[in-house]
């Protein structure tokens, strides 16, 4: 029982993480908080789905063309939507609201509330320790740790990583640097809707797509960066393991109450704010920057 | 002078009301309200079932009330009950105080459709339910019969009824296992969404399993709309169960089937999945929803001599299989025998048509309890059982059960895998 809850958290997690890090990477730049960020991951498992059943192109070549598009209209969405309110927080949070319902009435519009799917792109399964893994299951894990690294990577190592990482930490001394903050808030943008797009088409093949698909990662995804601390890319990345093994652990230990799993979660994300209220890797207060 | 002129205004005024009071006067159709969430397969039973009947109807005069033919009217009742049930009420006190339906047909969601039933109680409309299992929607009539009595339950037979032809099938099951592949005691997994719906057919089958002579190798409730359920499968395999109870009605459904077959969980599914019921179940698990078994309420085989016509136009018209919401079909048909036999749409009059009526309708001979629910059994309604074989949704119980063999009805296969675990 614990390998299952050890792979099943593992991978649980990784989804996770892939959103939660897109969501604080520009929650820490733009300062935007953009619930709008899980749609976008619904956007891409639909383009996904379209390419496949209505284009009849393979399902990983739709995954390819999805990405680009849903990142175009990511970018399109902040330039016309979003920027021109950004520095009103509170307008920018009731506007990215109002996106994520625009666009799940727009899939209800076009596919109704049908429960639609696409096929994996690997079939079978692996036993790793005698436990059964789905190979999806298991490149879905591969891909996310892959772009985990990556991202990584990219702040890390490259120019707009630096500036993205730079803004994070203070965006107006970043501008009094003479850095283009308005340019790395598109970078950081970019790279986040990215990441939604990315972990769409990880999930498309092993979930349901729904026009309300959004709304379930959306919760978890906020449970987890409150929980990691909002803004940290680091507290995002350890939040969504704790929640992904949380879910795990409620599964296989309390079989009658598996559909609390959602609640426990958010419990521990409860109780850890009461504890230590900037989160695990936060710093105190938004005030504070 | 004057006063010709003000006799002849007042005649033109008068002539005028006459002659564009024309269509006032032609026949006032029947209003009848297909409540349902009208976004979802669900709701497009509802709507597609009920527009068949209409359009039949329709086509040959309307209903013969008092001596008049009236067309039959629907008008959609948009309750998007699965994401509000206010919205649910609201769609229903709109649809009887602006559209002033007569009746209404459909429902859901037992949660939405006990408060939707309150709102028709109130404004005593008969509604008749085509969709909602819950036990109280009809044992409230039996309790406050002079407020409930304008409620009637169609489709799908009530949760106990459910429970016990998916325990007649599970044994069906269960007989096979024993005999085919030689497996002496049998442990059963119960995987339930958590649900009101569900809390009776749970209990139930934590009760009568051991009576059957099975154990329960563990009871598990997922979301009704969790995404990915391998989790639960992991711990199901773990428990070593030897068949699978499945009670579902959302979307879970589907996850659960699709990674069931990618796992090739060693243990056959039986029990309920609405998913499974549905046409498009096939494509939205990629294939991997074989041997999903489910209980049923349609299907391509000779339930009433109105079965397959049925089906077949429902098919061709709508370019899927109906589901057991499409009974707004029989229920709009009964409406209309039963406002006929009482020449009046009055709901007293009709309620009492209703209590004693007896009609051959596609799902099988409707009779109505003291409670206002469908009789269930042979000779009755009995429901289906209906198994995926390769890409084809085929009815397979009742076969030989109390006599009963619908024509069309194929034996259950097991999984390959499942053959594997036992048959080494």
């Amino acid at each position: 029982m614990i390998l299952d809850i050890i792979v099943n958290g593992l991978i649980n997690g990784s989804v996770y993480a892939l959103l939660a890090i897109g969501f604080s990477l520009v929650m820490g730049v733009a300062r935007i908080v953009n619930i709008a960020h899980t749609a976008f991951y619904m956007t891409s498992a639909y383009f996904i789905y379209m390419g496949f059943t209505y284009l009849n192109i393979p399902p990983l070549l739709a995954m390819l063309c999805a990405l680009p598009v849903t990142v175009a209209l990511g970018l399109l969405a902040y330039k016309f939507f979003i920027k021109p309110i950004q520095e009103h927080e509170a307008a920018v949070l009731i506007a990215t609201i109002a996106l994520a319902m625009v666009i799940q009435e727009a899939f209800l519009m076009v596919f109704g509330g049908h429960y639609l799917g696409v096929p994996p792109l690997v079939s079978g399964y692996a036993l790793i320790f005698g436990v059964k893994v789905t190979w999806q299951h298991l490149l879905a894990l591969g891909v996310a740790l892959a772009v985990l690294i990556g991202v990584r990577f990219f702040l890390m190592n490259t120019k707009i990583g630096l500036a993205i990482r730079s803004t994070a930490e203070d965006r107006e001394v970043a501008n009094l640097m003479g850095m283009n903050v308005t340019a790395v808030a598109m970078w950081a943008v970019a790279v986040s809707i990215g990441l939604a797009a990315i972990t769409g088409a990880i999930v498309v093949p092993l979930v349901v797509l729904d026009p309300h698909m959004w709304m379930h990662p959306l919760i978890m995804m906020l449970a987890i960066v409150v929980l990691g601390g909002l803004g940290s890319i680091e507290g995002s990345f350890v939040g969504a393991y704790i929640i992904g093994f949380t879910e795990a652990l409620v599964v296989f230990l309390l079989p009658m109450g598996s559909f609390l799993k959602d609640p426990v979660a958010l419990t521990i994300m409860i109780l850890v704010l009461l504890i230590k209220p900037e989160g695990l890797f936060g710093v105190v207060f938004e005030e504070e920057r | 002078m004057r006063r010709l002129g003000l006799f002849l205004v007042i005649l033109l005024a008068g002539l005028l009301v006459v002659g564009t009071s024309g269509p006032a006067q032609a026949v006032k159709p029947i209003k009848i309200g297909v409540a349902g969430p009208m976004s979802f397969t669900q709701g497009e039973g509802h709507w597609n079932g009920a527009t068949l009947a209409a359009m039949e109807i329709n086509e040959k005069g309307g209903v013969m009330v008092g001596g008049t033919k009236r067309p039959i009217e629907l008008i959609k009742v948009d309750t998007n009950e699965f994401i509000s049930i206010p919205d649910a009420t609201n769609a229903m006190e709109l649809a009887i105080s602006r559209h002033n339906v007569d009746f209404l047909v459909g429902g859901f969601r037992s949660e939405a459709v006990l408060v939707m039933q309150d709102i028709a109680m109130d404004n005593k409309k008969i509604f008749i339910g085509c969709g909602a299992a819950h036990p109280k929607l009809c044992t409230r009539v039996t309790k406050d019969y002079d407020r409930y009595k304008y409620w009637f339950r169609l489709t799908p037979i009530n949760s106990t009824f459910l429970g016990k032809v998916v325990f007649i099938q599970l044994g069906t099951v269960a007989a096979m296992m024993k005999k085919g592949l030689g497996v002496k005691d049998l442990s059963v997994a119960i995987i339930a969404e958590k649900a009101a719906w569900n809390e009776p057919i749970v209990a139930a089958a934590k009760k009568f399993l051991p009576k059957m002579g099975m154990k329960v190798a563990g009871v598990w409730r997922p979301s009704p709309v969790a995404k990915d359920v391998t989790a639960e499968l992991g711990a199901i395999e773990r428990s070593k169960a030897n068949i699978i109870f499945t009670s579902f009605s959302a979307s879970v459904g589907i996850p659960f089937a699709k990674q069931y077959g990618e796992l090739k969980i060693a243990a056959p599914v039986v029990g309920i999945n609405v998913e499974a019921q549905k046409d498009g179940f096939w494509k939205a698990t990629g294939g991997k929803g074989n041997y999903a078994m489910t209980l049923n309420t349609y299907a391509k085989v000779k339930i009433t001599d109105l079965t397959i016509p049925f089906y077949e136009k429902y098919l061709k018209t709508f370019g899927e299989a109906p589901n057991y919401t499409a009974g707004t079909y029989d229920a709009v048909y009964l409406l209309a025998k039963a406002a006929e036999k009482a020449g009046t749409i009055n709901s007293d009059a009709v309620v009492k048509v209703l209590e004693k009526i007896k009609d051959v309708s596609t799902a099988g001979v409707v009779v109505f309890d003291k409670s206002h629910d469908v009789t269930w059994g042979p000779g009755y309604v009995t429901s289906l059982g209906t198994q995926w074989q390769d890409g084809k949704n085929m009815c397979v119980w009742p076969y030989k059960w109390k006599g009963v063999t619908y024509e069309g009805t194929v034996p259950i296969k097991f999984a390959p895998w499942v053959i594997k675990r036992y048959k080494k």
